[in-house]
């Protein structure tokens, strides 16, 4: 199997890229392949914990979760989390927090990368 | 595994949003990759910037003196003296009437590296060499 990393860049709500990504990774973990997903940019908002699901908007926290509890690997760029006034202790659990090299370290091991950029 | 050739592709201008500026800041981040891979792996990436991509470049840049960010100038400068390869196309820099005169350089710094305008060719070739690239 195969080692698939996504670079996720766009914002949670109103984007459907951000739906996309996690659809992906959903399925390319239920076929066996390993997953890593890196948030930056507005995407990194998405990592705040106790998002409420409004019918009208997609949401992220509960597929996140899901996601974690199958193997994928998940972590927020911390500049630009922080830079939203998102602490680490308001985080969704498991979520990694961590710099740029992250993905890069990542994407060095990977078969593939998709970057879904953002705005 | 070795290196792995990243080519970073920015295609939209600075300033207009966030990601062509973390095009830059993920490029640069290479300089520290090697404490999460086992030894002798590295990453190597080209930064280039393509279509409007090339907008925003300039040397001569006030972003820190007029709304106290670090200006894409100084992101740039940054690159050089990493002795990050950068890449702006010479096709599209004249499209939109810029000298290559006006990119910016690092000798203040100390760095040797200096920005590359070249043909859209050169870049082209830069992304088949690359394993991953990257679009921002």
């Amino acid at each position: 199997m195969a080692t698939l990393t996504v670079g996720c860049f766009p914002g949670l709500i109103g984007n459907m890229s951000y739906d996309f990504v996690v659809k992906l990774a959903g399925a390319a973990v239920n076929k066996g392949h390993k997953v890593n997903i890196w948030f930056a940019g507005n995407a990194a908002g998405s990592v705040k914990a106790h998002q409420k699901h409004l019918k009208d908007y997609s949401t992220g926290e509960k597929h996140l979760k899901a996601l974690i509890e199958k193997g994928v690997e998940i972590c927020t760029c911390e500049a630009c989390t922080v830079a939203r006034g998102i602490q680490k202790p308001e985080g969704i659990e498991k979520i990694q927090w961590n710099a740029m090299h992250w993905y890069l370290a990542k994407i060095h091991a990977s078969d593939r990368v998709l970057q879904i950029g953002g705005e | 595994m070795g290196d792995v050739k990243l080519a970073f592709v920015v295609q939209k201008p600075q300033y207009k949003g966030e990601t062509s500026r973390l095009a830059i800041t993920h490029a640069i981040a290479y300089q520290t990759v090697e404490i999460l891979l086992e030894d002798g792996d590295t990453v190597t990436p080209t930064l280039c910037f393509v279509g409007e991509g090339v907008l925003g470049l300039q040397k001569g840049q006030k972003a820190m003196d007029l709304y106290e960010v670090t200006s894409t100038e100084t992101h740039l400068k940054n690159c050089l003296l990493v002795d990050l390869d950068v890449l702006v196309c010479k096709e599209d820099l004249a499209k939109y009437g810029i000298s290559e005169d006006m990119m910016p350089d690092a000798e203040d710094m100390g760095a040797d590296k200096k920005i590359k305008v070249a043909p859209f060719s050169e870049i082209q070739k830069a992304m088949e060499d690359a394993k991953h690239i990257l679009f921002f």
